[in-house]
Parts: C-alpha cells; sequence; structure tokens
C-alpha cells in the first residue's frame, strides 16, 4: 500500500535513506531484501518534503515512522488534487471502507491544516477545516489526544525564489496519520546539555541518523573505532544496543575532564547503559586476538580526517619519518612512557576501517562512517572507498563548506572475510608503512579545504570568481 | 574492563606469535550491574574462547563456571544467569594484562586498558 510520507525539511540526501534502512528493522524476511518503491506527488521536485513509498502494512509504516529522526509523518492519503474541489471528489470516491472504521461514533478525532512553503492564518486554517463537513465524522473532536489525526497538507505555486524546491502546482493532501518522529529525544541529546564534549562531538540529530543507518537494536554489539567523547555510541545506545569504543587518545577515554566529566558519564547522564569496553588502542594495530571475527553487528564511526582533527597512529614521529633509527625505550623507563604517535592519513585510516569492518562484521552487518569530499566537481560519486566484501548501499551527503562536504556511507557486509583478502590488507599496510610521507601528503585533506582558492588569487576579484548562488537552500538546510 | 574484552585482546607486539590469552593482574575488581539480555547473550556465546574466559573469571574471582560446555546449556537459564555476570557485571577496574609471551604489562586504569604499543615494539 502506498503511504504518503512527509520529512522534515532537513538533510534531503538522509531522508530516503533512512526510511529504507529502518525498513529493514520491521519488514517480514520475505520482503527484505527488495528495495522499497518511491514515487513523486505530481509536480514535486525530488526534494520536495513529500514522498509516495510503497510499504506492505501499516504496522510497518508506523514502526518506521516512530523511530525515524526525519520523517515528520507517515498518512494514508484519502485525496489528493491541485483544488479544493478536485480533493473532495477524491475523497468521495475513496472506499468507505477504507474511511468509516476511523469516523465511527465513539472514537475522537483532530483535524490539522499544515503547508509547506507557506504561513496560513488561523482563520484561514478554520475555514479549510469547515470544508470537511462532507466527510461524515461522527465521532467527538479531542485536540489533546485524539484516536485519530487527519491531516491536510497544501503546498503552493510559488517561483524558486523562496529558497525552497520549485513546486509547478498547487497541491492539497488529505489523509489520517499513521505515525510519525519523536523529535523529542533531539532537545534531550542535544550537545549544549552533553557534560563532556570534544571538539568533534558528533551532533545528536546526526548520531541518530548514524544508529539508524547501523540499525542499532537490543541485542546487537555496536563498535565505534574512533570514540572520542562516544558521542555516536550513545545514540546507538539509546535504541538498546551494547556499545564498545575505542581511541588513541588514553586522556579521551580514560580520564576526561574529571570524575563526572568523562565518556562513562555521558552514558549515565540519560540513564544509558555504559559501554560495555572502552579501550585504548590504535586502529592502525588493533590488538584483537587472531581468529576472532564476526564479533560486531555495527561499526559507526566519524574518522579523523584531518579538517578538524587528524588521525594518529602509533610507530612515532621521527621514526615514520625515517629519519632516525626506531627509538628503543630504556628498561627503567618502559612502565611510564608514553609512546609518541605519528600522523595518520585518511586514506590509510580508511584503509584500516575497511579491513577491520571486513574482519569484524557479522555477515550483513553494517560499517556506517563519515567520508569526507572535497567539492571541486559537482560529481563524487565514483570516489568512494571499495572492498569486495561490502556493498554500499546509501550515500548521504552533508554539505560543510564551498569547499567541501562529508558523506555519510552505510555498507554492508555481503561476502566474507578470505585469507586471500587478509594477505592483500597486510601487503597494503606494509606499503602504507614503508611509504608513509607519501601517502600523507596524497591523502591531505586539510590543505585542500583551508588553501586559498587559486581563482580568487588570479583573478584579484572577488566577486567576478564566484560560483553562482543555488536557486534554493536544497542540500544546505 | 569486562571479561568480554578481555576475551578479544590480545598481545599484538611485534615478534609475539601468541599473545593470547592475556594473563590478568589484579589490583581492584568491582562489580556493576547490567540489565540481562538473552540474544546478546547467545550472539557472543560462539565468538567466546570458553577456556581462557574460564580462566580469566577465576582470576578475577568468580569460580562458578563450567569448565566446558556447548551451545545447548545456552537454553538453561542458571547457566545464562552465570554467563552473564561473568561476561558483562565483573569489571577490572585497576590491574594489567601481561602479555604470556613476552611479560610486557599493559596497564588498566579506571577500567581502560591501554593497549598502545612503544616505539619499538611496532
Amino acid at each position: 500500500m502506498w503511504y504518503l510520507c512527509m520529512f522534515f525539511h532537513r538533510l534531503l540526501d538522509y531522508r530516503k535513506a533512512e526510511v529504507e534502512s529502518l525498513a529493514q528493522l520491521f519488514l517480514d524476511d520475505n520482503d527484505k531484501w527488495s528495495s522499497l518503491e518511491w514515487r513523486l506527488p505530481l509536480h514535486h521536485h525530488p526534494d520536495s518534503p513529500f514522498h509516495y513509498v510503497d510499504l506492505p502494512s501499516e504496522d510497518v509504516a508506523r514502526n518506521i515512522a516512530n523511530r525515524s529522526i526525519l520523517v515528520k509523518g507517515m498518512y494514508e492519503i484519502w485525496g489528493e488534487g491541485s483544488s479544493y474541489e478536485e480533493l473532495e471528489e477524491c475523497i468521495r470516491s475513496y472506499p468507505d471502507e477504507r474511511k468509516l472504521p476511523y469516523l465511527e461514533p465513539g472514537t475522537t478525532f483532530k483535524i490539522t491544516v499544515d503547508s509547506f512553503g507557506k504561513v496560513i492564518s488561523f482563520q484561514d486554517q478554520n475555514d479549510r477545516i469547515q470544508r470537511f463537513t462532507y466527510i461524515p465524522f461522527k465521532g467527538q473532536v479531542n485536540l489533546k489526544n485524539p484516536d485519530h489525526k487527519f491531516w491536510v497538507m497544501e503546498t503552493d505555486d510559488y517561483g524558486s525564489s523562496n529558497g525552497l524546491p520549485p513546486v509547478d502546482g498547487r497541491r492539497i493532501f488529505f489523509g489520517r496519520e499513521v505515525g510519525g518522529a519523536d523529535r523529542s529525544l533531539l532537545p534531550t541529546y542535544q550537545l549544549k546539555s552533553r557534560n563532556y564534549l570534544g571538539p568533534t562531538a558528533m551532533d545528536a540529530e546526526m548520531a541518530f541518523l548514524m544508529a539508524n543507518q547501523a540499525l542499532a537494536t537490543p541485542g546487537k554489539l555496536v563498535y565505534d573505532p574512533f570514540v572520542g567523547t562516544g558521542s555516536i555510541l550513545v545514540a546507538a545506545a539509546h535504541f538498546g544496543a551494547m556499545t564498545m569504543g575505542a581511541d588513541i587518545d588514553i586522556r579521551v577515554v580514560r580520564d576526561g575532564r574529571g570524575p563526572d566529566c568523562n565518556v562513562w558519564s555521558n552514558f549515565k547522564q540519560y540513564g544509558l547503559p555504559m559501554p560495555v569496553g572502552l579501550l585504548r588502542a590504535d586502529n592502525n594495530l588493533p590488538p584483537w586476538r587472531p581468529g576472532l571475527k564476526e564479533i560486531f553487528d555495527a561499526i559507526i564511526c566519524d574518522p579523523p580526517y584531518g579538517v578538524r582533527a587528524g588521525g594518529r597512529k602509533s610507530g612515532g614521529r621521527k621514526l615514520l619519518k625515517g629519519t632516525v633509527d626506531p627509538y628503543t625505550v630504556p628498561d627503567d623507563k618502559r612502565t611510564d612512557h608514553i609512546p609518541s604517535t605519528g600522523a595518520y592519513s585518511l586514506v590509510e585510516c580508511v584503509h584500516d576501517l575497511l579491513d577491520l569492518a571486513a574482519r569484524m562484521l557479522i555477515m550483513g552487518g553494517r560499517l556506517v562512517f563519515f567520508y569526507p569530499v572535497l567539492r571541486e566537481d559537482d560529481h563524487v560519486e565514483n570516489h568512494f572507498p571499495e572492498h569486495p566484501c561490502f556493498k554500499r548501499i546509501a550515500t548521504s551527503e552533508q554539505i560543510l563548506s564551498s569547499r567541501y562536504s562529508r558523506v555519510l556511507l552505510t555498507m554492508v557486509k555481503i561476502s566474507p572475510y578470505t585469507l586471500e583478502i587478509a594477505e592483500a590488507a597486510r601487503i597494503k599496510h606494509i606499503d602504507f608503512r614503508e611509504n608513509h610521507l607519501k601517502w600523507l601528503e596524497d591523502g591531505n585533506l586539510h590543505s585542500a579545504v583551508f588553501s586559498p582558492d587559486p581563482q580568487l588569487t588570479a583573478t584579484g576579484d572577488s566577486k567576478l570568481s564566484k560560483e553562482p548562488k543555488p536557486k534554493y537552500r536544497g542540500k544546505y538546510v | 574492563m569486562r571479561l568480554l574484552t578481555h576475551n578479544m585482546l590480545s598481545s599484538n607486539i611485534k615478534g609475539v606469535s601468541n599473545g593470547f590469552p592475556l594473563r590478568i593482574e589484579v589490583e581492584k575488581v568491582v562489580e556493576k550491574q547490567v540489565d540481562f539480555n538473552a540474544d546478546f547473550l547467545r550472539n557472543m556465546f560462539p565468538k567466546i574462547e570458553w577456556k581462557a574466559f574460564v580462566d580469566a573469571a577465576k582470576t578475577i574471582g568468580y569460580a562458578e563456571l563450567p569448565e566446558e560446555v556447548d551451545s545447548s546449556a545456552l537454553d538453561s537459564e542458571e547457566f545464562l544467569n552465570k554467563f552473564h555476570h561473568a561476561l558483562l557485571e565483573l569489571h577490572l577496574e585497576e590491574g594489567a594484562l601481561v602479555c604470556p609471551e613476552t611479560g610486557r604489562r599493559f596497564p588498566v586504569s579506571k577500567g581502560i586498558p591501554n593497549m598502545l604499543l612503544h616505539e619499538d615494539e611496532v
């Protein structure tokens, strides 16, 4: 059955991906592996907040909507049209057996008027509601806690100048609400109320989206190899998953900023179960026992990509540059020795992450991580990391500046980690080690993001060479 | 650090061929209650290296686990409770993990094992 899915007008690239991921949690095994069908309402732009989606049952639609972050509402549409007359005709011809159960005496209901891209005054909202007298409502009105919620949703044929995706014609929908996102959890988890924060803590909304992409549910084990202050794992723990995290910086994972301001306290603050394990380890040389594999259900992370925070790996700065022989720690200084670390290029970091995930994820397990891309060309589709064990199922871009954006990649493990793959990864690992400087230069995003724009410096006239402004805000919201 | 984590870790010092299981040096063990989730235990059970797990539990003072076990034990609630307790509720708060081959100590402090290697060990 087709349901109208109205999204919050945010993070446009993430909206369908979230619904498709959540469908995996709630669909029967038979339906699971076929992808969802989507359809746009007449004249709507793909960035429009209105999308029809085909789902097998109302329960599935409700469960998806209630768990989601970006679905404002999922509706069974009784009618739609370009005018109220057309809408009436459509609602009248909608089968009675679908309508009458929700109109019965003894039930309570509410009609809400909503609009996209314009404001409707209170008086006009009331006038619109009065038009629906042709629907035989037998129940009582209850505005606070109704059994059934009906929605009138309108879009207008405004031009493209108001910062919203252009719509060609006016469209009005009337439908019954099936479910909607509980965004009240966002203020609860917002970063400004978080006790322990780092410079790159993941904001709550994005962390929840990541946890949804990773299908975090009770009974699963979710791992973050760059745990930092735990901001991503908090979201996974909220959905009931067991969590585990590692970081190379011991001050972050062990000490925090005191006894009540550390990774543990971030979980305690929300009454969430503590991570089952936190450790200090290097993603480049992970300390997992030989033979351990397929233990995590999902790996979620925001790798250090060297723009706001750079990655580190063990080995020592000078040694990696090849200027000195390996430093031997004197025996009497071993106990409290703090090993120096060297820079960790993005390419190597992502290589290690994919290798780790290929080995440690269960079959069908998900790897969800951010990957930075430079916005030199409009199409970046083919530059994403790949691995023979994984299939990429979602690619959601969030634009951060005119120079670069980050893309949330969701990958599913589709084939087992073989000896050949392990060997290839080992050889690559050695290559990274031996050609440390070369990889560091090739994989350096920082200079590309912060260096002066060559166009600007060449012409000296910033106004002329500026890119034309986008016609509407779209992905920037 | 819980025994689940201990069961996953080994010493990865360069040249060490068998760094598992790490010997546990106990200074302080604490118990923290964790919500029971049978699904999670069933998922974890086949991944656990059982002998190392039983030995580790004994080292930190819990000797109730059977020496040998197969997956049929997962039907027993009594077993699941013990498994749950040993896997998730016992924490090595202070102490160390010791590499069985080289004797290198990986300190555990505030419940966090520090597995980072020195420059000459990578």
